[in-house]
């Protein structure tokens, strides 16, 4: 009788532990979750509040009870923010499109292709990985500079384009699809050429996919290349956009419209990641980095 | 496979191109200009070649400064990012419901603009006429006094170039854990548990040695990424860093290139140079004490 | 159409740095493969009977001797030109087209005069699945399929090309034991309706014995024997051949000729008359002992398997490398098996003897 009433007394208490250990778990979490989505929910709050409204908020309000879209409206019209737009997508749709056709054809050669030197070419390239971009992005500046694509959607866009990573993340699927589908496609009369566009490529479609949406995260973000190489107004991404806006936009205090700008050029990125969510995650995991 | 070189290097040949021209020929070339002295972007001449360069920037108090900031930065930021990730990652991997939720929004700031972002909490911390700012507002809460964090005094800037790197890093750190704790194989747990192993046992002797592969390659690469900080510190106080006092060491080099003090490649490159001789240096001493404390499986 | 191999040689070069010098894998194999037969290359594994198939496909290069179909010397045409059908052991069927793509994908590729219409296309797919019996399963993905039924998508993608000859590399292997039996038979009636030159690499005796019209033994990159299945299992050339084909296995003894005699242990089993003294191998049939009291051959019995139709008597002798000697006898004997030893006489055609040093048969 004893026994039993002590092993009740012990699962009790274990029980007891556990919600306690549960709710510490749930308290933590939610605490960073808010601390991650404050800022998204300040900057939605603050772009839809007035500007009269907003400067005269001395204790800035949790929330507001008339919201209103002229704050967008002036983004789009009192600063060129449809031209960082249109720029940026131009800029992340050529780059990207550009990374594909040259990873893709690369690493096909490192993982399909058999040719002298290929061994030492790969070590290289993998070498390459380690070199961080501001070692390179001086001579890049001058190089760029010479040849008279500043201000230019080629001077932005042709020092972007290759990411060894990338293509050692695709050689590396690559070389998982069996060499005999390869040798059954060379035996169906296949060129390489098209064993690669019409199996390799849909086969690994989902790196692919992946390292589209990465590349597409990484020129929609992109500062500093652009900084270095655009004064012109007229070829400013979202970034450089955002920067100049902050500095001399809107009359600098103008904060809910800057807000505003702010909340349009972050909606494409999260649509992306909301729709992708699981593809990106999988992506970054596998050894993405920011930037 | 029967060989085929010219076939293997014509698809090649882009990625050579592409990498020639803007990642190996400029590596070589920013040592060149790094010893180049009195460089003239204009005329493209120089004086002489030699160690002046180096010499100017490790004397520049910008460069001494950015110096200083950027150590600073990364001292406080990868141990306080890895050590939340950490505990984040584990109570994540404790809990069955909203886990998918928590983790979606954890990773949100990975896809957002850094300098968007960053104005957002510009404005949270900053102080104006018109108010002293969210931050301010819950300090005062807590009987504090205010603060301006982007226009006062040193500590405060910093604080907050911390926080808003800390915040911007978590994402990729959190999600880099998770899966590692995911690929735990349970039976290491259930025979944990079974023979009576407490809870902060299993999380030193089991989960510890068996992510601390990934672990330490969130730590290289923290400091390496921390090292390199910039976007985050121009999103906070401006693209004048140096009047702010907060540049850092990328910041001085883009600064150098181009900016307001305007053209100097052979300054910028030395520095750049400085900066990898550094990274390098602290990733060695991270591999040889890696070598003690990490297991592999 | 007939193959021709002739002195065909294919080398490797060694890996590793301490080994100098080529790995061989088929080694100076000359072979006349006739129109519209199928012909099973037989061996253990290393053997050189896949490199073989990869010569015939054009997917390696010979360093050595040259290969014909019919008058043509392909010796040099690349896989994509040589219009050959090859299914491989893994089925290599392409994971992202559903079946229809997978068997039309090799007509996609024909080009300039053999370029064929949509329609022609989809209707001579729709000829190799019904050839194969697979006419409902066209819209399904390779990884909705079973074993079998990727196997066969595999043999009609092979074959709807109307290939020159048809390659199958361990066509059977990866199917369990039921499906492997009618899957043999299915390949044995699809090459006899299509009349195509069929090759087919298996390291499985008994598939190749029987639906090969023609068996090719090879190991380490030579050729053992070539004939017909019955012909090689009967007149084997030499102690390689014989104990690789055959389940159970041969039963293989020390044994000695002496005044015509032959002597295992201290038994004289058999008359052979002609044969000259010498010390030799001597290797019997499971199927070539019959029990006798008085039998001449003694051996220490171990137990008896019933088989239904057969027994299996399982016994030792000192003279034997086998673990065990099988000999299969009729269910109607019946085997005192109290007695500790069992008396045989022997089949004459059942036993064979060879050289001790070569391994050659030595003929009776």
């Amino acid at each position: 009788m004893e026994k039993r009433k002590d092993y009740l007394r012990l699962e009790r208490s274990a029980e007891r532990r556990k919600a306690a250990v549960k709710t510490v778990t749930y308290v933590f979490l939610t605490i960073w979750a808010i601390l991650v989505l404050f800022p998204f929910y300040w900057m939605l709050l603050t772009s839809v509040k007035s500007y009269s409204a907003y400067s005269s908020e001395y204790i800035p309000a949790f929330f507001t009870l008339n919201p209103t879209i002229e704050n967008y409206i002036h983004a789009f019209t009192a600063v060129p923010l449809g031209g960082y737009f249109i720029n940026t997508m131009i800029f992340t749709l050529v780059t990207t499109a550009l990374m594909l056709v040259v990873t893709v054809l690369a690493a096909f050669a490192f993982s399909r292709l058999n040719f002298k030197g290929k061994d030492l070419a790969f070590t290289a390239f993998l070498a390459l990985m380690m070199i961080p971009s501001e070692l390179v992005v001086i001579t890049n500046f001058v190089t760029i500079t010479n040849w008279d694509l500043r201000n230019t959607f080629a001077g932005l866009i042709l020092p972007s384009v290759t990411s060894v990573f990338y293509i050692y993340l695709l050689k590396e699927n690559f070389a998982q699809i069996p060499d005999e589908l390869y040798y059954a496609a060379k035996v169906d009369g296949t060129s390489d050429l098209k064993y690669l566009l019409k199996v390799m490529v849909p086969i690994c479609r989902p790196t692919i996919v992946t390292i589209t949406i990465l590349k597409v995260i990484e020129c929609w973000n992109s500062y500093v290349w652009p900084r270095l190489i655009t004064d012109d107004e007229a070829y400013f991404l979202v970034s450089n956009g955002i920067q100049s806006i902050r500095e001399n936009g809107f009359g600098r205090e103008n904060i809910p419209a800057m807000m505003a700008a702010v909340v349009v050029i972050s909606i494409p990125l999260i649509l992306l990641f909301l729709i992708f969510r699981n593809k990106i995650m999988a992506g970054v995991a596998r050894g993405g980095t920011k930037g | 496979m029967e060989q085929n070189n010219r076939k293997g290097w014509l698809y090649l040949l882009p990625a050579m191109l592409f990498l020639g021209f803007f990642l190996v020929y400029p590596l070589v070339d920013v040592f060149i200009y790094s010893f180049e002295e009195g460089y003239n972007s204009a005329s493209q001449t120089y004086f002489g070649i030699g160690l002046y360069n180096y010499n100017y920037v490790l004397h520049d108090p910008y460069f001494l400064q950015a110096l200083k900031n950027t150590f600073i930065l990364v001292a406080i930021t990868v141990p306080v990012s890895t050590g939340i990730a950490l505990l984040i990652s584990v109570g994540l991997a404790s809990i069955k419901p909203l886990r998918n939720l928590y983790q979606t929004v954890y990773f949100l700031p990975y896809v957002t603009n850094t300098l968007a972002v960053g104005l957002v909490f510009m404005i949270l911390f900053k102080k104006t006429a018109y108010t002293d700012g969210l931050a301010n507002l819950i300090i005062n809460w807590f009987g504090g006094e205010s603060v301006d964090f982007i226009d006062g005094p040193y500590w405060a800037k910093m604080f907050v170039l911390c926080f808003y790197t800390v915040w911007a890093v978590m994402p990729f750190k959190i999600l880099v854990l998770t899966s590692a704790l995911a690929s735990v194989k349970q039976d290491y747990y259930n025979a944990a548990k079974v023979d009576g192993t407490s809870k902060l046992r299993i999380f030193t002797k089991i989960t510890l040695p068996m992510i601390s592969p990934t672990l330490f390659y969130l730590i290289i690469t923290g400091f390496i990424g921390a090292f390199k900080a910039y976007s985050d510190a121009v999103a906070l106080f401006g693209t004048n860093l140096n009047a702010a006092q907060m540049n850092t060491i990328v910041g001085y080099v883009y600064d150098m290139l181009y900016g307001n003090s305007g053209g100097y490649p052979s300054y910028a490159s030395a520095a750049a140079i400085i900066l990898f001789a550094i990274v390098l240096t602290i990733t060695c001493i991270n591999l040889l004490v890696s070598r003690k404390h990490v297991h592999y499986a | 159409m007939k193959v021709v191999l002739q002195n065909l040689t294919k080398k490797f070069p060694a890996r590793g740095k301490g080994n100098k010098g080529d790995v061989i894998a088929v080694n100076d194999f000359s072979f006349e493969i006739p129109d519209g037969k199928l012909i099973g290359l037989l061996g253990p594994s290393g053997c050189g009977k896949s490199t073989t198939l990869h010569l015939l496909s054009g997917l390696q290069k010979p360093t050595a001797g040259k290969i014909f179909f019919g008058e043509d010397d392909v010796t040099d045409l690349p896989a994509e030109h040589r219009g050959v059908g090859l299914v491989f052991q893994s089925y290599a069927l392409y994971p992202h087209l559903n079946v229809r793509q997978n068997i039309m994908f090799p007509l996609e590729n024909l080009k300039g005069k053999q370029k064929l219409t949509k329609e022609q296309m989809l209707q001579k797919t729709e000829e190799a699945a019904a050839l194969v019996q697979l006419e409902g399963l066209l819209d399904r993905k390779p990884s909705e399929l079973s074993g079998g039924q990727q196997q066969r998508v595999a043999i009609a993608r092979a074959l709807v090309k109307m290939p020159r000859i048809l390659l199958l590399d361990e066509p059977l292997s990866n199917l369990d034991a039921r499906l492997r039996l009618q899957t043999r038979e299915e390949i044995r009636r699809i090459q006899k309706t299509t009349g195509i030159t069929t090759v087919f690499v298996t390291h499985d005796q008994e598939e190749a014995m029987s639906i090969s019209d023609l068996i090719v033994v090879m190991k380490d990159g030579v050729v053992q024997q070539i004939g017909a299945p019955q012909q090689v299992y009967d007149e084997p050339a030499n102690l390689f051949v014989a104990k690789f084909l055959g389940t159970p296995p041969i039963n293989v003894f020390e044994a000695a000729v002496k005044n015509g005699w032959l002597y295992i242990g201290d038994e004289a089993v058999l008359e052979v008359p002609g044969v000259s003294d010498r010390e030799a191998t001597a290797a019997i049939r499971p199927e070539g002992f019959v029990l006798n009291e008085n039998g001449k051959f003694t051996c220490q019995l171990h137990r008896v398997e019933v088989m239904g139709r057969d027994i299996t008597v399982v016994c030792g002798h000192k003279c034997t490398e086998n673990p065990a000697i099988r000999a299969i006898i009729r269910a109607e004997n019946k085997v005192d098996t109290a007695c500790p030893t069992v008396r045989f006489d022997l089949i004459r055609q059942k036993v064979f003897l060879f050289d001790k040093q070569t391994g050659e048969r030595i003929g009776l």
